[in-house]
C-alpha cells in the first residue's frame, strides 16, 4: 500500500491516475443513467429537480475534471518517458502530487453530498446563479474548493511532463522524431498551463463572492456577472482540446501500427495541433452568442472557431489517409479507433453548425448540444481511450485484453452510444432545452427520449463489459510478451509490464520508428529518406 | 435562416459522406489478407496534404460569408437608441411582458400578427434565455446587459416559448406563451389588461398573497411574484396554485401557506373572477 502512495515511479502514479479515473467514470456514469431514467418519459416524477440539478452539475463536472483529464493526464504521465525512451518524469515528487491534489479535490467535491446538498449550478457554474443568493447550500462552494485543489492537479502534472519532453528524451530524438502521442501531450501540457489558471482565478473570484460578500459578480453593486463567463470559457474552451488533443495522439499511435504503415503526414498532424492549440485560445465567445456582445466582436469569434475545423480536418484526413494503401488489422484497439473517426467527424461537423451564429441562436443550450459534445468527448475522446486501453493494456500489465469479449465490448458501445446520443440532436431540433429535470409532453419528446434513454442503458452494458474484460484480463489473460503488436515506438522494446527501471540501455534513435528501423535494418526510415 | 440550416446541413452531410465512403473503403479494400505482403510505406504527400488544408479552408470562408450575412438580416439594434416596444423580464421562474401603455402581462405574451417589435429582454435575478422558436433567435437576459431582438409573427397563433439557459430549480418549468392576434384583438387586449382587478377579499390580505401579487393592471413597483390582475384569463389551475404551489411547480418562490378551506375557496374563487 505504502508502495502506491509514496511512489515516484511514473508507471505506477500513471495507473494510479487511470484506476481512481475508473472509478470515478462509474460513479458519473450511474449519475448520467438516473437522469435517462427521469427523462424517460414525460412529466415524470422519478427525480425531482433539486436533486436532477444536482445529478447533472456532478456528472459534468465529474466526467471533465475526474475522468478524462485524470485518465488522460494517466496515460501521459505512464507513456511519455517510455516513448521518448526516458527512465522517468522530471520533478517526479511533482508529478505524484498531482495525482493526489486531484483525488483530495474530487473527494472534497463528493463530500459536498453529506454537507447540506452536492453543487446544483451546473458544471459550468453561471454567476449569479452560483452566487450564495440563488444557491444557498454549500455544494457549490465545496464544488468551487475542490475545483481549485483539482486544477491545481495537471498544472504540476503538465509541468512535470513539459520539462520530461523536453529534456529527456533519448540521444537522437529529436522533437520531429518524438511520437505524436508525446507531440500532443507536450501541447496539452502547455495549454493546460495556461488556461486552468484563468478557472482558478474565477473560483476565486466566486469563493469571494459567496464568503467574503465580495461583489464580482453582483450587477446590482457594480459588479459584472459577464465576467464570470469570460473567464469561465477563456479556461473551458481550450478544456475541449485538452481533453481531446491526447486522444489525437492516441489515435495517432494506434491507426499506424495496425495499418502497418508510418502516419501520413507527420509534419502536418504535428504543426495542425499547434494551430488548435493556438486558435482554441481565441474562440471562447462561441460560448457566449446568446449574449448580447454585439455584432463585431461575435463575428470574430464565430470567423475563429469556423477556422478550427480545418487543422482539425488535417487530422481526420491523415489518419484515413494512413488506412489506404495499408493491410489493416482489425483487433479492438483498432476497432474503436475506426469507429472514433465516424464518431468524432460527426461531432466535429456538428460543432461547425455552431460556429455559424444564427444557427448557434436557435441550437444553443438545447439538447443537440448534448447530442454534440458526446460526440466529441464520447465519440472522440472515451473511442480514443477505450482504443488506447485495449492497445496499452498488455505493456502495462503483460497480459492481452480478450479479444472476444473486446468486440462484443465495441460492437455495445457503438450501438449504444449512437443510440442514445443521435436522437438528442432531434431533441434539440425539436425545441428541447437541456439541463431540465422533466419536460411536456409535445410532439416527438416522448418518444425520441424514450429511445436515448434505451440505448443509455445498453451503452451502460457495453461500459460494464469493458471493466469485466479489464478485471478478467488482469488475472487470467494471455501472456503478453514485450511487443505483441509488432509496434514501432520505444515502450515496446522493454518488458511488459516495464521493470521499475525502464531501459537496461537507452537506445540511440534514428528516425521516428526506432523499433521498425531495429527490426528492418535494411529499410531504415532514414535509409528511405523519409523526413525527420 | 432555413436556407442557412439546410446549407450546412447539406454540407456536412457531403463531408460525412466523403469521411465515411473514404472509411469503408480502407476497410473493404485494405484489410489484412492472409500471406500478402506488407504494404508499401509511404510518408506523406505535400500535395494532398495542401488540397486537404485548402479546401476547408476555401469551405470555411463561404460559410462565414453566408453566415455573417444571415446574421445581419436577424440582428436588432443593440445599443438601446430605439425604444422597445416591448419588455420581457425573465424572472426566477416566470416571465413578465410590460408593453409601452403599462400594462403587463404574465407568462402569456400577447403580440400583433405581423407587426416586428423590438423587444428588450432582461432579468432583475440570474441569467434567462428568452427563446420562442419559432418566432426568433434566443437572446440571454443577463442581470445589467438587457439583449434586443426582433419580435414577429406572420401567422396568428399560439407559440411555445422555454428558457434556454439555466437558471435553477424550475429552469425546466420557466416556460411561456406567445400569443399573436389580429391587430384589432390586440389592441383591444392591451386596454383591458390595462385595468386593475376587483379589490381583493380579505382572505388575499390576511394570508399575504399580496407581499408578492399586485392586482393591478399597470404596476410601478417590482413585485416578486406575476400580477393577477387577469390571471382567470390564462391556462391555469388556480385552485390547485391557491392550494399546493409547490406540488404544481416543486421548488417554485411560492410556499405551501396551509390556508383553511374557508381561505382556500375564497381566495380561488376571487381569483377565478379576475378576467
Amino acid at each position: 500500500m505504502t508502495d502506491w502512495i509514496f511512489s515516484l515511479d511514473h508507471k505506477r502514479v500513471g495507473r494510479l491516475y487511470m484506476v481512481v479515473a475508473l472509478v470515478f467514470a462509474l460513479i458519473g456514469g450511474l449519475e448520467a443513467m438516473a437522469m435517462r431514467a427521469q427523462l424517460a418519459l414525460p412529466n415524470l416524477k422519478f427525480i425531482g429537480p433539486e436533486l436532477y440539478n444536482q445529478l447533472f452539475t456532478m456528472h459534468g463536472t465529474t466526467m471533465i475534471f475526474l475522468v478524462v483529464m485524470p485518465l488522460l493526464t494517466g496515460f501521459g504521465v505512464y507513456l511519455t518517458p517510455l516513448m521518448i525512451g526516458a527512465n522517468g518524469v522530471a520533478f517526479p515528487r511533482l508529478s505524484a502530487l498531482a495525482c493526489w491534489l486531484q483525488l483530495a479535490g474530487g473527494i472534497l467535491l463528493y463530500a459536498s453530498f453529506f454537507a447540506g446538498g452536492a453543487p446544483d449550478a451546473g458544471w459550468f457554474a453561471y454567476a449569479p446563479l452560483s452566487e450564495k443568493a440563488f444557491s444557498a447550500s454549500p455544494g457549490v462552494d465545496y464544488w468551487a474548493a475542490g475545483l481549485l485543489l483539482v486544477t491545481a492537479g495537471p498544472i504540476c502534472s503538465a509541468i512535470s511532463l513539459i520539462v520530461t519532453i523536453a529534456a529527456y528524451r533519448a540521444q537522437g530524438m529529436t522533437m520531429a522524431r518524438v511520437p505524436l502521442f508525446v507531440w500532443m501531450t507536450f501541447v496539452t501540457s502547455i495549454m493546460i498551463v495556461f488556461a486552468l489558471p484563468a478557472l482558478a482565478a474565477a473560483l476565486i473570484m466566486l469563493l469571494a463572492d459567496r464568503q467574503l460578500n465580495g461583489l464580482f459578480f453582483n450587477a446590482v453593486r457594480g459588479g459584472a456577472p459577464l465576467i464570470w463567463q469570460h473567464y469561465f470559457w477563456f479556461f473551458g474552451h481550450p478544456e475541449v482540446y485538452i481533453m481531446v488533443l491526447p486522444a489525437f495522439g492516441m489515435i495517432s499511435e494506434i491507426i499506424p501500427v495496425f495499418s502497418r504503415k508510418p502516419i501520413f503526414g507527420y509534419g502536418f498532424v504535428a504543426s495542425s495541433t499547434v494551430a488548435i492549440a493556438f486558435l482554441s485560445y481565441g474562440v471562447w465567445v462561441h460560448h457566449m452568442f446568446a449574449v448580447n456582445l454585439g455584432p463585431f466582436v461575435i463575428s470574430i469569434f464565430s470567423a475563429a472557431s469556423m477556422l478550427i475545423a480545418v487543422p482539425t480536418g488535417v487530422k481526420i484526413f491523415s489518419w484515413i489517409a494512413t488506412m489506404l494503401g495499408g493491410s489493416i488489422r482489425f483487433t479492438t484497439a483498432m476497432l474503436f479507433a475506426t469507429a472514433f473517426l465516424l464518431e468524432f467527424t460527426i461531432g466535429g461537423l456538428s460543432g461547425v453548425a455552431f460556429a455559424a451564429v444564427p444557427v448557434d441562436w436557435q441550437m444553443t443550450d438545447t439538447y443537440f448540444v448534448v447530442a454534440h459534445f458526446h460526440y466529441v468527448l464520447f465519440g472522440g475522446t472515451a473511442f480514443a481511450l477505450l482504443a488506447g486501453a485495449y492497445y496499452w493494456f498488455p505493456k502495462m500489465t503483460g497480459r492481452m485484453m480478450d479479444e472476444t469479449l473486446g468486440k462484443w465490448n465495441f460492437w455495445i458501445v457503438v450501438l449504444g452510444f449512437n443510440l442514445t446520443f443521435f436522437v438528442q440532436h432531434f431533441l434539440g431540433l425539436r425545441g428541447m432545452p437541456r439541463r431540465v429535470y422533466t419536460y411536456p409532453d409535445l410532439p416527438w419528446l416522448g418518444a425520441l427520449n424514450l429511445i436515448s434513454t434505451f440505448g443509455a442503458g445498453i451503452l451502460a452494458l457495453g461500459v460494464l463489459l469493458f471493466c469485466v474484460n479489464l478485471l478478467v484480463s488482469l488475472f487470467f489473460g494471455a501472456e503478453a510478451g514485450d511487443d505483441p503488436w509488432d509496434a514501432w515506438t520505444l515502450e515496446w522494446s522493454t518488458t511488459s509490464p516495464p521493470q521499475a527501471l525502464n531501459f537496461k540501455n537507452v537506445p540511440v534513435v534514428e528516425g521516428r520508428r526506432p523499433l521498425w528501423d531495429a527490426k528492418h535494418p535494411e529499410t531504415t526510415d532514414a535509409s528511405v529518406g523519409a523526413a525527420g | 435562416m432555413a436556407a442557412l440550416f439546410f446549407g450546412i446541413l447539406i454540407l456536412a452531410a457531403l463531408i460525412f459522406a466523403v469521411v465515411a465512403g473514404l472509411v469503408i473503403y480502407a476497410i473493404l479494400r485494405y484489410r489484412a489478407r492472409a500471406g500478402a505482403a506488407a504494404p508499401r510505406q509511404t510518408f506523406g504527400s505535400r500535395r494532398m496534404e495542401i488540397v486537404w488544408t485548402a479546401l476547408p479552408l476555401l469551405i470555411v470562408c463561404g460559410l462565414f460569408v453566408l453566415s455573417a450575412r444571415t446574421m445581419a438580416s436577424i440582428e436588432a439594434p443593440q445599443n438601446g437608441l430605439r425604444a422597445p416596444e416591448l419588455v420581457i423580464v425573465g424572472r426566477q421562474w416566470w416571465w413578465e411582458a410590460r408593453y409601452s401603455n403599462g400594462a403587463m402581462a404574465a407568462n402569456e405574451i400577447h403580440i400583433p400578427v405581423g407587426r416586428k417589435l423590438l423587444v428588450r429582454v432582461e432579468s432583475p435575478d440570474v441569467i434567462h434565455d428568452f427563446w420562442v422558436p419559432e418566432l426568433a433567435r434566443k437572446i440571454d437576459a443577463v442581470p445589467g446587459t438587457p439583449g434586443y431582438i426582433w419580435l414577429e409573427a406572420d401567422h396568428a397563433g399560439t407559440y411555445l416559448g422555454a428558457c434556454a439557459e439555466f437558471c435553477g430549480a424550475q429552469h425546466a418549468g420557466h416556460r411561456f406563451q406567445v400569443i399573436a392576434e389580429p391587430e384589432a384583438a390586440f389592441d383591444k387586449w392591451l386596454a383591458a389588461q390595462a385595468v386593475d382587478g376587483a379589490a381583493p377579499p380579505p382572505a388575499y390580505l390576511a394570508n399575504k398573497c399580496a407581499d408578492c401579487h399586485s392586482v393591478a393592471g399597470v404596476e410601478t413597483r417590482i413585485m416578486k411574484g406575476p400580477t393577477l390582475a387577469h390571471v382567470a384569463s390564462r391556462t391555469i389551475d388556480l385552485a390547485r396554485w391557491v392550494r399546493t404551489p409547490q406540488a404544481v411547480k416543486p421548488g417554485v418562490l411560492m410556499p405551501d401557506a396551509h390556508l383553511s378551506e374557508a381561505d382556500a375557496i375564497a381566495i380561488t374563487e376571487y381569483l377565478s373572477s379576475l378576467k
